[in-house]
């Protein structure tokens, strides 16, 4: 066999690895899908989501775990967007080339590689220990936001600088300040770009199971925190309170943690069938990500 | 709409300063984990010495016989690690080179947001599929496997990772200018040549960056550990048997007391 | 699109609205008794809605920290208060109320496939576990002669578990006193998933989680070699624990509730809940009632509110039957 016949032998082995390998993944997907799917889909009734977990399992459900990841939710994207965004659009418009700069941007990459339990640690240590929050929600939604917080930042900096400079000087010649550049014209130029890191960092954020778990959010929760908006019989009908920020709380992949760890065959059922739930918000989010992305890809013409 | 009124001036000062507070929280952030794991380090390194910690074969700190060696642990780490690298560095370099030199523009299409999924699912599933789908199977296979491993959680690490070192490679052969592969071309070399003799020593630091990339990832992976991989720190290379890593350890202690408590001895 | 968002976070609130309470009461400690407070927690809030009860599992002794310094109103323990524990707790002014709540037999198991360990005396356990067993003994043919030369896998209680405290001062002598080369873990759960997946595997908890995972786990009867209570190996149930021939890994469980605590109406209410349903929710979890009596004299107590321990503050006590239980209670 001469070479050029081994190596064009050599080149279709090599099509064909790389064919597998590419579908290696896709089916490794396939078959947690199918498994999980199979294992808990006949959980999945009205009363699995409205049901506080118990020790039986057929009668446990993810009330109080859907509903904290809400909580958890709502608490980091108040804390992350503004902060991110805000230290993009800082470090993109306004930063001198200074030391300090350099600095910030040393930090932030630095934060998006550091793994997610340290930043647990750094929430027992920073906010239920020294800010006194013990295991509230508002201990866990603060740790998520400085998790979530460098992915933002980096995703809102590439959406800013995709948007080109000229924009910007046409704004300054017609006598614009700074801030009324970037507020009117740049931000809502660059928003479809930003909405899709957001919300990709924000469907991360809802599979973190370490941080929370190491700021304690592990016991049995059979109750919700207190809404901020509760109705009551007398005047003026609606009581705002912030107390449900400082109730303690379970989440969603913590749940799915806690059943897995339970050896009885009912758990695994529940387990699969919160994985579903988990998997499907995850997916959903991610979709419309995607879907934003390639809206705006198709819009922006420059 | 560019009126400006008189205390423009003033907003504007104020907005880029509040803007700058903003930043300064990336930096408090990375100055708060330093502190609370320097405090931590600290007291521990007062009454072990560096040595001890570093070379003691046994890590049982709240046993009567204490050792305090990092060893264990490390190997946990490191075993996981490099049993996840073992799959996901031919699969995803070779799928890279797949996807970049070979596949057409709609495979492409249909294959890369398929990968973004795999390394979107939470980890936390990914460990119920490591301890309910994957040592089951395996244990059918290899006898004497126990329940609790390194080598299921470090495949299924591995395969989490693969999407990482495949979009990165991918953009780093994409980096690599056409005219080199079409020089390959011309002198008659076939795409699996011109893939592993041209573009692939070309994009090398892309693709290092990459593993190196993957590596701290698979070492950083708490769940699927926590879950899937043991929890007894055990200086072994035997992938069948429970060992645990340094993140796992880290969640089993937090869930105990005695961490918490140190932190109130330090803080309060 | 505002005027939707702002319909939908209405709807929810207004759905979630009756789930939420203002009163917690805050329950901690052992991982054994866990099954039993959830238990109750759980058929309690059910009738209670109003009340919120949330349980944590940081073992006995983690419990009796939190416990001393007024973070958690009851706290769970699989042995009775130690004196430093009880010091802690008068530092912050904090007096308990003793309530033993249920009889637990410690179970030793091991995997299905072992096919060679039926039972096995108390010198052998300690031969297994005692902290100079650490890297040495490493094969179950080291424990007696005849088994077969594999290699001795562990899974035992963690240090922080009163279940941790209670058997190595049973079978070792003294309390804390273990190897430490083994899987530890204050979650029964855990030690449950790894015996029933490791042939050569032996580990010990509470007798609940082996009633809740019988078809997983074999049980190994325990030879205490002292005729008095019963000749040869016993293995635990609830008869040869009532009649106290399983001996010495039979012991009671308590709960210990602050008395500042007690006096908010949720955690008297849910105390007198505990100790009026225990005898039943008990034994549907796994574990062994006390008798009837037994709960009442708990009741009197809890009512009266009498203070302290009636072990003297040496934590784990071996071989306490459940008549001295009765005779210490009164």
């Amino acid at each position: 066999m001469n070479k050029r016949i081994l190596n064009k032998r050599l080149d279709g082995l090599f099509k064909v690895l790389g064919i597998l390998t590419t579908v290696f993944g896709m089916l490794v997907l396939l078959v947690l899908f199918i498994d999980v799917f199979l294992d808990g889909a006949s959980r999945l009734s009205l009363g699995f989501f409205t049901s506080f977990p118990s020790r039986k399992p057929e009668a446990a459900g993810i009330l109080s775990a859907w509903v904290g990841t809400l909580w958890i939710m709502a608490v980091t994207a108040f804390i992350a967007i503004p902060l991110g965004i805000g230290s993009a659009i800082y470090l993109e418009e306004y930063a001198p080339k200074n030391r300090l700069t350099a600095l910030i941007e040393i930090s932030i990459a630095n934060l998006a590689g550091v793994p997610s339990v340290i930043f647990g640690l750094l929430g027992l240590g920073l906010f239920v220990r020294w800010f006194n929050l013990d295991r509230s929600v508002l201990a866990g939604g603060l740790t998520l936001a400085i998790l979530v917080l460098p992915v933002i930042i980096l995703s809102t900096r590439e959406a800013l600088r995709a948007i080109p400079f000229s924009i910007r000087e046409a704004s300054y010649a017609v006598g614009a300040t700074k801030w009324q550049t970037v507020y009117l014209q740049v931000l809502p130029a660059a928003l479809g770009n930003i909405m899709t890191g957001v919300i990709l960092a924000m469907s991360r954020a809802v599979g973190e199971t370490a941080p929370l778990i190491t700021i304690g959010a592990l016991t049995y929760i059979a109750f919700l925190p207190q809404p901020p908006a509760v109705f009551s019989g007398e005047f003026p009908f609606i009581r705002l309170s912030l107390q449900g920020l400082f109730d303690p709380f379970t989440a969603l992949p913590i749940q799915i943690f806690n059943w897995v760890s339970r050896p009885q065959k009912g758990f695994s059922v529940n387990a699969s069938a919160g994985i579903i739930v988990l998997l499907g918000i995850t997916l959903a989010m991610n979709s419309i990500a995607v879907i934003l992305r390639y809206r705006q890809r198709k819009k922006t013409r420059w | 709409m560019f009126r400006k009124n008189k205390f423009q001036k003033l907003k504007e000062y104020l907005i880029e300063k509040l803007l700058f507070l903003f930043s300064l929280v990336s930096i408090f952030a990375t100055v708060g984990i330093i502190a609370v794991l320097s405090f931590e380090a600290f007291a521990f390194f007062k009454e072990v010495s560096l040595l001890k910690f570093f070379t003691d074969t046994q890590w049982t700190p709240l046993f009567v016989k204490k050792h305090f060696g990092i060893l264990p642990l490390l190997c946990g780490t490191l075993l996981t690690t490099l049993i996840a690298m073992l799959i996901a560095l031919p699969v995803g370099l070779i799928s890279a080179a797949y996807l970049s030199e070979y596949a057409s523009e709609k495979a492409r299409n249909i294959i890369k947001p398929v990968m973004e999924i795999l390394a979107a699912i939470p980890t936390v599933v990914y460990g119920y599929f490591a301890l309910l789908f994957v040592t089951p199977l395996l244990r059918k296979c290899i006898p004497g496997m126990s329940g609790f491993n390194s080598l299921s959680s470090g495949l299924v690490t591995g395969t989490m990772i693969i999407p990482l070192i495949s979009s990165l490679s991918e953009d780093a052969f994409h980096a690599v200018p056409m005219g080199l592969r079409e020089a390959g071309y011309a002198l008659g070399s076939n795409r699996m040549q011109v893939s592993l003799r041209i573009v692939l020593p070309a994009a090398f630091s892309g693709v290092c960056a990459a593993c190196v990339l993957a590596i701290s990832r698979a070492m950083g992976e708490t769940m699927i550990v926590a879950i899937a991989a043991g929890q007894q720190p055990r200086l072994t290379l035997n992938p069948l048997v429970p060992v645990e890593t340094i993140t796992a350890y880290i969640v089993q202690v937090i869930v105990s007391y005695k961490l918490r408590k140190h932190f109130q001895q330090v803080y309060e | 699109m505002k005027r939707i968002m702002c319909f939908m976070i209405i709807a929810v609130i207004a759905c979630v609205n009756q789930a939420y309470a203002a009163k917690l009461i805050k329950v901690d400690g052992s991982s054994t008794v866990f099954p039993i407070t959830e238990a109750v927690a759980e058929e309690f809030q059910k009738e209670n809605s109003g009340i919120k009860v949330m349980v944590g599992i940081s073992g006995t002794g983690g419990g009796f920290k939190r416990f001393g310094r007024g973070e958690t109103d009851i706290s769970d323990a699989s042995r009775p208060i130690k004196s430093k524990e009880g010091d802690l707790a008068r530092e912050n002014n904090i007096e308990y109320i003793e309530l033993p709540v249920a009889y637990d037999g410690l179970a030793v198991v091991v995997n299905p496939q072992n096919t060679w360990v039926s039972h096995l005396t108390v010198k052998e356990l300690k031969k297994m576990w005692e902290p100079d067993a650490q890297e040495t003994v490493t094969k179950w043919s080291q424990i007696r002669a005849g088994f077969p030369d594999k290699e001795l896998r562990l899974y035992g209680a963690g240090t922080d578990s009163g279940t941790f405290d209670y058997f190595t001062e049973a079978i070792c002598g003294k309390s804390g006193a273990s190897r430490g080369d083994f899987t530890a873990s204050e979650d029964d759960n855990v030690l449950v998933e790894g015996v029933s997946a490791e042939e050569n595997g032996l580990g010990y908890f509470g007798l609940a989680y082996y009633e809740q995972n019988k078809d997983k786990l074999k049980l190994v009867a325990i030879d205490d070699e002292n005729d008095a209570n019963g000749k040869g190996p016993v293995a635990p149930a609830i008869d040869t624990v009532m009649d106290s021939t399983y001996q010495p890994l039979a012991r009671p469980i308590f709960i210990y509730v602050s008395v500042q605590s007690a006096q908010k109406e949720e955690v008297a209410k849910f105390v007198e809940f505990y100790l009026a349903h225990a005898g039943q929710l008990v034994k549907e979890v796994g574990y062994i009632p006390l008798p009837d009596a037994a709960y009442q004299a708990a009741l009197e107590r809890f009512k009266k509110r009498v203070k302290g321990s009636v072990f003297g503050g040496k934590g784990a006590a071996i071989g306490v039957k459940i008549e001295d239980l009765l005779k210490r209670q009164k």
